[in-house]
């Protein structure tokens, strides 16, 4: 590979102990009105296989590895924009009393 | 530009994308700054998927673009149409697209026979289990929910079949762990992990569906986090990893304020150990939307308890122009709400978002349940089980100790139901017989409409 960080062993031990801790404080505070959203928002953020998927693809040799790579990029892209349509039209939703003449 | 740069400058827009992420889920915490979280993380993925296109060594970039192209259109339109009230089901949809996506990356990983070593081997095996297990098991969910397949499945000896399957992916993701280059034990092992997807999630109902959403949700998280570590690739590995932590919280959260454990979820009916019901005593007591007028219009307080009934029956619209009536008469109007009012927590706050309520007159249980005691009326409106005193009171119901909101301690309960029928969970609600409970029977739209016009003429 041609990155320049290699993670393996403990550094992706740290990475993923720090990233789950990260993950359980974020959801940790939150009031259960944001629930749903942020259940899928979280659902967006995964969507992130999509690059995943991409480079498998890429990488794609034989017809039976293009095709499966095809559905891997067709099925994350579809997580990623579906994802982030539904999570911003439930966000968008969410007004204070203030504001609720605009 | 050679090589070296082309990766630096993948890895820094990985690492921007990795802090827009979690920088952008952070927002999405409070109302306040929610919509600019979607923003900011969407952002983080444009930049993601286009910089991705540099990678060194790729090809096939016609086929990606068709594949970018199609996915994000059908997702786009799709999420731009579905209705508030069919939310659950969508996420659903999408999370199975992207556990699918996690599972064909390991797919190409293991028919490439690229050889990563015995470290990142396991993981490639354990990100394509999660990741189809998560795929089918999504869809069976979002198929449950959309109604395609409403009825529940359950048989004897289930769980021994589940375990059958499961004991068998194992061994066959051992095999191919151990002996790379043997193309029909891949293929047999992601086809018998779908199969565990689906079996495992067509004997769990209805109502407890949106816990399994969230579960498959932070599986996807950790299948992602897992393919991330195979292809090396920081972005997918914290942003998957976050997931999984947030999504297995949420799960709990969820579970608990169903008053389930997630284990009883997953392995057992609801209502399985339903014991004989202790006797209601009392009747049911018939009241005119006239009455009601008058009622809420002289209270000082007015307690608003709404269930997925009024969703249904797409009354939060008229509800609301009922609200904004009260307000104007100097009525103090609240709207009460169990986390699992709707389909999943917070889905009831989104139905009402929707109509217009602003979220500051929108309390949690723990918020507002002391104030019942003073509220001179509480409409129960399309809610039946999160406000039934039972729940506090007798020990062989099956919903005894599930949290509920307190609406008969209020001085007076009007319930808005369409008939005399039980609950969701089939459990009769001795709030109804209550002394100070008066029923409304009648559509929801409709009666929000009646009460309206019998406040408009006072």
């Amino acid at each position: 590979m041609d990155q320049i960080i290699q993670i393996d062993g403990f550094i992706a031990l740290y990475i993923f102990m720090l990233a789950g801790f990260v993950g359980h404080e974020i959801i940790g505070k939150v009031p259960a009105i944001l629930h749903t959203p942020l259940m899928s928002g979280s659902n967006f953020i995964h969507g992130i296989v999509l690059v995943g998927a991409m480079v498998a693809l890429g990488r794609a040799v034989t017809p039976l590895e293009q095709t499966i790579g095809f559905i891997g990029v067709f099925l994350g892209a579809g997580n990623a924009v579906g994802g982030y349509v539904v999570t911003e039209r439930m966000l968008e939703m969410f007004k204070r009393s203030k504001d609720k003449k605009s | 530009m050679n090589i070296l740069n082309m990766a630096l400058i993948i890895d820094v827009s990985y690492f921007l994308a990795a802090v827009l992420f979690i920088y952008g889920l952070k927002r999405m915490g409070s109302p306040m700054t929610a919509r600019g979280g979607i923003v900011w993380a969407g952002a983080g993925m444009v930049l993601a998927t286009v910089v991705t296109f540099l990678f060194p060594g790729m090809s096939n970039y016609i086929l990606m673009m068709i594949a970018i192209g199609l996915g994000g259109i059908i997702a786009w339109i799709s999420g731009k149409k579905v209705a508030m009230t069919d939310m659950p089901q969508m996420i659903a949809l999408y999370n199975g697209m992207g556990g699918g996506a996690a599972a064909a990356i390991a797919a190409v990983e293991l028919y490439g026979g690229n050889d990563h070593g015995l470290t990142f081997g396991i993981l490639a095996v354990l990100g394509g289990f999660i990741g189809a297990v998560s795929f089918s098991g999504s869809l069976v969910a979002f198929a449950k929910l959309q109604g395609f397949k409403n009825t529940t499945l359950r048989f004897k000896g289930q769980q021994v079949l589940n375990l059958v399957i499961l004991v068998s992916t194992l061994v066959m993701a051992v095999i191919v762990i151990t002996q790379p280059d043997t193309g029909n034990t891949i293929s047999i092992f992601f086809v018998l992990a779908l199969a565990l997807g689906i079996t495992m999630t067509v004997p769990i109902g209805g109502a407890d569906m949106p816990v399994v959403i969230s579960l498959y949700n932070a599986f996807t998280g950790l299948a992602v986090a897992f393919e991330g570590f195979v292809q090396q690739n920081p972005a997918m590995i914290i942003a998957g990893t976050v997931v999984g932590a947030a999504g297995s919280l949420l799960t709990q959260l969820m579970a608990k304020a169903m008053n389930r454990s997630l284990a009883n979820v997953l392995f057992s009916g609801f209502g399985e150990t339903t014991s004989e019901e202790t006797e209601i005593n009392g009747s049911m007591k018939p009241i005119d939307a006239s009455d009601v007028g008058v009622m809420m219009a002289f209270a000082n307080k007015v307690l608003i308890v709404p269930g997925y009934g009024m969703a249904v029956a797409q009354a939060q619209h008229k509800v609301w122009e009922l609200t904004q009536l009260l307000i104007d008469r100097d009525v103090d109007v609240k709207f009460a709400i169990h986390p699992v009012a709707g389909r999943m927590p917070g889905h009831m706050n989104v139905l009402l978002a929707e109509a217009g309520v602003p979220y500051d007159i929108i309390y949690d249980e723990n918020e507002i349940n002391s104030e019942f005691e003073s509220a001179d009326v509480a409409l129960i409106i399309g809610a039946n089980d999160v406000v039934n005193p039972v729940a506090r009171s007798d020990p062989s119901s099956p919903i005894y100790g599930m949290p509920i909101l307190n609406a008969d301690y209020a001085k007076n309960v009007i319930v808005i139901k369409r008939g005399q029928g039980a609950g969701f969970s089939g459990i009769e609600n001795a709030l109804f017989f209550l002394d100070q409970t008066r029923m409304l029977y009648g559509d929801g739209q409709k009666m929000a409409s009646e009460l309206i016009q019998a406040v408009k003429s006072l």
